[in-house]
Parts: C-alpha cells; structure tokens; sequence
C-alpha cells in the first residue's frame, strides 16, 4: 500500500508518531468523511423525509444516495438497506423483529467465537422464548467445527447466526459454504451474518453469500460512529412487522389499525444519524476508490508478517491464537505473551503510543473455549505498515524486560 | 508521558509478598474482574478480631497484583475495623501512581476482594 495513504487521516497530523493497531475496533477517519458531516452542519443542517424547503430535500437526497451506495457495494437492492447506529442495533432489531416467530419447541444457533454483540441477544431472545440456544463449538486452531454443525442444524432450526470473520481471531469463516450447508438440511432456517469485521475488508456480496440478514457497522470502515446497517432480504422485510414506533415510519397513525410505511422507512423510527450517514456514503466511495481486493490483500500480508515476526522474535514465549494459514486471515492478530498480561502490554504499548486491545475483546465464550484468561489483539487497516510493526516489535521486546 | 509501572508496583509484581494459601483461613473468598479476567482469592485468619495472617493467590495484571501485595503487606496486624474502613482512595495511594480510568478496576480488585472475604467467615 502507498505510504501516503496516511495522508488522508488527519489524526496523523496531531500525532505523527500514532501506531493505530486497534482498526477491529474502529478505523481512523479520512478527511472526507469529517468534511462531509462537518459540510452537512454548516450548509444544509435539516431534517430528513419531512421538510418540504429545498435544504431539507437536499439533506433527504444526501442521506438516501448512501443508502443507494450501500446498497450497490453489497449487492443488494436500497430498501433492503436498514440505517442503525451500529452492528449492535442491527443485531437486536433483528432479533426483535424474528422474536414472536420464535417458540418454545424451536432452536436457535450460535457459535462460541461469536462477539458479545450477536450472542447475548440471542441468549436473552431464548430466554425469553423459552426456546434452545446451541452453540457450534471451535476447534483448537480457532475455526468453526464444520461437523458439528451438521449435527446441530435440524428441523427445530429457525435461526442460525454467525460471524463472517472472527474479532479475535481474524479467521475468515466459510460463509457461502455454511449458509448452503444449513440451506441443504433445513430450508426454512433464517441465516443472520454479523460482518462487521468483514465489510470493507473483503469482498461481500449479498447475493452470492445468500444470508437472510447481515449487520455490520459504518465506524469500522472509516464512517463516522454511531452509523451502521441491517440488510433483510426483502421477502423477509416485507412480512416483518416493526417493533420502534414513532415518527417518519407511518401513513395513517389514526385509523384503529395504524397503516405503516414500507421497508425500510418502517423500520427506522425517529430522526436518524444523517450526518453520520451521510459521511458513511463518502466512507464507501473512499473504500471503493481503493478497491476492497487491494485492501484485504494489504491487511492479509501485513497480517502475516506480523505473525512471522512475532514468531521470529518470541518463539515458544508468544502463542498466537487460532490458524495463521494464509488463505483464512484477515487484518487481525490476537497473542498472548507469557507471563505477562495482555493488559499490561497494551498500557506500557500505550505509553509509547502503539494502540492495540488488551482483554477478553467481547468475546468471553471464545477465551473461555480456548481456555485464555485474556489475549492481545493487533488489527490493521489501510493506513498500517511494516514499520509501524516493526515499533510494535521493538517495544514488546522492551516489555518482556520489565516484566 | 511517565509510566506507572514504577519501581514499587514492579517490584511487588515480581516478588509478590504474602502470595500463597493459608492452610486454616478463617475468612476467604474469591474476587473476579469480569472485563479482563483476573481473579483474585484471598485467604485470612482473624483472632480477637485482629487480622493475624493474610494470603492472596490468583492471576491478573501487574496492577491488580501488585495492589493485591501492597495491601496484604498494609493489613497484616490491623483490626478488622480498621480494614473494614480501607477506602479505595487508600488502596490506590498505596500504589504510589495515578491510573487512568480504563485501570482503576484493576487497582481496586484487591481491596474487593478483601472486602469480600472478611464478610465471608469459613463455616
């Protein structure tokens, strides 16, 4: 990757000796995508799909061309498109929107690598259902156990929901693969994708991965935070009913059984974060100039020569988590150096403004599978190079001294 | 910016004092920091209410260990009333650094779990 793509991120600017290690938990923002919130404030701050003044409709046309760029990035058609405020949202709007078709005699399936955000809403959706919650287990090197989920999908099978790239790990997972495979036994399972760690990194394409649902978040992919999206087939939208009432999703508010918009105005009640969704519309036109190829190709070499020069350098004293084999990584890396706690590393990191993530990462269940008290995660995005891994490199050597 | 992994919390994070078990605890209980992991026991033995032995045992980050030391090293001998009394602002200035709020629970987890443990007599 050219260097001077750094030049589009202006954090750089204020720190030019930032190491930002920490992209899985949200990318750096290119100035565009800043200059086109800051434009919305300053020019034609209004309220969308209400106003009939022309700065309101030039703010309705802003925000809905990011839902028409959205759309065609993923392959999917702009009323299957769904503004939230982040994969979160998403995932609880589609757990509460499947919930009443979900009963005591059903199960729903997860995995153990799953982050927080798409498991406990299903563990909470089966509770409350009083239905069976079954995980896919992992197996040693990270990956989704193949076999075992053939034996959990089943006639009682209503949703099946999964991560397309672990957080953790970094594993890209076999979606297509899987979604054909739950298809073959039950054909009337619905397949639910948290993509948030895929989006922006590897090519997606709605079509061609045949899930029901898939969440993922603007921030993640140099958008502005508080954004993110919920594609539904809109088969399925068409026949859901919404569970957020209020303004800007109704036609007849006063007839005794309230008519409602269509999809996907009927889903996003309320005034919703325009100008974040506006700059997220120039985030994908930033990812597209790009292109998504060339960056899943930077963040999978940068990945790799960061496992073999952690290796080189530590050897038996570093483990890293899961599979490094080439063809199943994206841009993340999660290690564990011995003897010393990941919190420790990322604070003396920290010092020397090297950011990665120290902890459990959202994902409990994954430590717990692969008995870790707590791991450190490097993840990479477009602005990340050899050198910034090679700073990382010479300051874990440091702190394998002090520690 | 100064580092807080200063001479003190470095040195009780390597040579942790009173780390161990106790054979006959009195009190003693187990404290967890659910964020990054660490877990915590603490083992006491109370005669005529004054704390006589004080053990701690688990893993955790050099903060939350070394804090675990300083404090056991502080309590050894005091009173129960007295220990009861230890608020977080003592545990941390036993430390000696200030710690962003992203560590404190880490600092805090002994004084918790020793909390804890003095409500929790051995049956």
């Amino acid at each position: 990757m050219n260097p001077s793509i750094k030049a589009h991120f202006p954090i750089f600017n204020h720190h030019p000796d930032l190491v930002y290690l920490d992209a899985a938990a949200t990318a750096l923002k290119p100035a565009t995508i800043i200059a086109a919130e800051t434009k919305y404030y300053e020019d034609y701050s209004s309220n969308i799909a209400r106003g009939i003044y022309p700065m309101a409709e030039q703010a309705t046309e802003a925000f809905e061309s990011t839902r028409a760029t959205i759309a065609s990035f993923i392959g999917a058609r702009p009323e299957e498109i769904i503004f939230t405020s982040g994969t979160t949202a998403s995932i609880n709007l589609v757990a509460n929107l499947l919930s009443s078709h979900v009963t005591r005699d059903d199960s729903v399936i997860v995995t153990a690598l799953e982050h927080h955000s798409n498991f406990l809403p299903w563990k909470e959706l089966c509770k409350k259902n009083q239905a069976t919650l079954k995980t896919i287990p992992v197996t040693k090197t990270g990956e989704l156990d193949l076999d075992a989920l053939k034996k959990l999908v089943d006639s009682q099978t209503k949703i099946l929901t999964l991560s397309a790239v672990s957080n953790v790990l970094g594993i890209i997972n076999p979606i297509k693969d899987i979604i054909q495979t739950v298809r073959d036994i039950n054909k009337e399972a619905l397949v639910i994708v948290d993509a948030a760690q895929a989006v922006g990194h590897l090519p997606v394409n709605v079509v061609d991965w045949d899930a029901d649902f898939i969440a993922f978040s603007g921030h993640k992919i140099f958008g502005p935070t508080g954004t993110g999206v919920l594609f539904g087939k809109s088969a399925l939208l068409e026949k859901l009913s919404p569970v957020s009432f209020g303004g800007g999703m109704v036609l007849d508010a006063c007839a005794e059984e309230t008519l409602y918009k269509e999809s996907p105005a009927c889903f996003e009640s309320g005034t919703p974060n325009i100008a974040g969704i506006i700059g997220l519309g120039k985030a994908i036109k930033f990812i597209e100039n790009i292109g998504v190829e060339k960056i899943h190709a930077h963040e999978n070499a940068l990945a790799l020569y960061t496992c073999r020069r952690l290796t080189e350098t530590f050897g038996e004293d570093l483990q890293i988590i899961g599979t490094t084999e080439a063809i199943k990584k994206s841009g993340i890396v999660s290690f564990v150096l011995s003897g010393v706690h990941p919190h420790d590393v990322a604070q003396l990191l920290g010092e020397k403004n090297i950011c990665v993530r120290a902890g459990l990462q959202c994902a409990a269940p994954l430590h717990e599978s692969l008995h870790l008290s707590a791991s450190t995660r490097i993840s990479l995005s477009i602005y990340n190079t050899e050198e910034d891994i090679e700073k990382l490199i010479r300051e874990l050597v440091a702190i394998r001294k002090i520690l | 910016m100064s580092s807080i992994y200063q001479e003190i919390i470095l040195d009780h994070y390597r040579n942790p004092r009173h780390h161990g078990h106790l054979d006959h605890p009195t009190h003693q209980a187990k404290g967890l920091n659910a964020s990054c992991g660490d877990k915590l026991q603490m083992d006491i033995v109370v005669k005529n209410d004054i704390i006589t032995e004080v053990m701690f045992s688990g893993f955790g980050c050099a903060i939350s260990q070394a804090s675990a030391s300083l404090l056991t090293e502080a309590i050894q001998g005091k009173t129960v009333a007295q220990t009861v009394a230890l608020e977080p602002k003592d545990t941390l200035e036993l430390l000696g650094v200030t710690l962003s709020p992203s560590r404190i629970r880490c600092g805090l987890l002994s004084l918790e779990t020793l909390q804890k443990t003095l409500n929790t007599p051995k049956k």
